[in-house]
């Protein structure tokens, strides 16, 4: 990578954490909020996907982090997919799907006193890691599962 | 048409599980339709946002990855038995639905 494209990864980057700040002063319980996190989610870029919602890109693996899905999904357009943890203070959590055209699935954000322990069901266009990325305590820690895909869940 | 959502709380030794199923396409506007090829349009929740007893519980930011018919569960710590939960979400064309249930 060039140093010009470096700088431009850099720019969005930063461009998207500003963003998600601002976001995050906005959020009144009671509204169905309106700040969607645009460049985060139509990032083709997992890095920049991931410092586009928690601000910076460097994760620790952890093994403190439990992803279950399968390890071959014959569908790829319901992949079930379950994260938890046992650390203390988790903000959010994060789920990409690290070869999808666009790698974030979802975000989950969590006020005190939600147990980081959320389940929802994501499309895999082909077979590909599973990453989670749990903010805990201001800290980024990351893990992630393989699975194989039989049937794509994107495109036709 | 709350007939969207589909919910379901439960409270157990003092943390409330809620299970969730919203009836919709998902859609990532990257597909095409087949018979006329034209490209079918983005059409996929943003937001999902939960409370119990008017307090935030969780909130979620979703893209066009999450499947079709998406279902979502997730616990907290709290909640008794007749306590209020309530569900909401927001698609990028901004429709949007709501639903309370109580916990069981």
């Amino acid at each position: 990578m060039s140093l010009n494209q470096k700088r431009r990864v850099f720019l969005k980057g930063s461009l998207a954490a500003g963003t998600l700040g601002a976001a995050a002063g906005l959020l009144t319980p009671g509204a169905v909020l309106a700040a969607w996190n645009k460049n985060a989610f139509t990032s083709k870029n997992i890095d920049e996907a991931i410092a586009g919602v928690v601000g910076d890109p460097v994760t620790t693996p952890s093994k403190d982090i439990t992803i279950k899905a399968p390890d071959i999904a014959e569908n790829g357009a319901v992949v079930p997919v379950s994260v938890s943890t046992n650390m203390d203070g988790v903000e959010s959590i994060t789920l990409l799907v690290e070869k999808n055209a666009s790698p974030l699935a979802a975000v989950f954000h969590l006020p005190k006193g939600s147990l980081p322990d959320v389940s929802t069901r994501v499309k895999m266009g082909k077979t590909s890691d599973v990453i989670a990325v749990v903010k805990a305590n201001g800290k980024l820690f990351s893990a992630r599962k393989g699975v194989k895909v039989t049937i794509g869940g994107c495109g036709g | 048409m709350a007939k969207t959502i589909k919910i379901r709380a439960k409270a157990k030794n003092g943390v409330t599980t809620v299970k969730a199923l919203i009836t919709h396409p998902m859609e990532t506007g990257l597909r095409k339709n087949k018979k006329t090829g034209e490209m079918i349009p983005a059409n996929f929740i943003q937001e999902v946002v939960c409370k119990h007893n008017g307090k935030e519980v969780i909130n979620c930011e979703w893209g066009g990855a999450v499947s079709k018919n998406p279902y979502l569960a997730f616990k907290f710590k709290g909640g008794n038995k007749d306590d209020t939960i309530e569900l909401a979400w927001k698609d990028n064309q901004g429709n949007g639905d709501s639903l309370s249930a109580k916990i069981r």
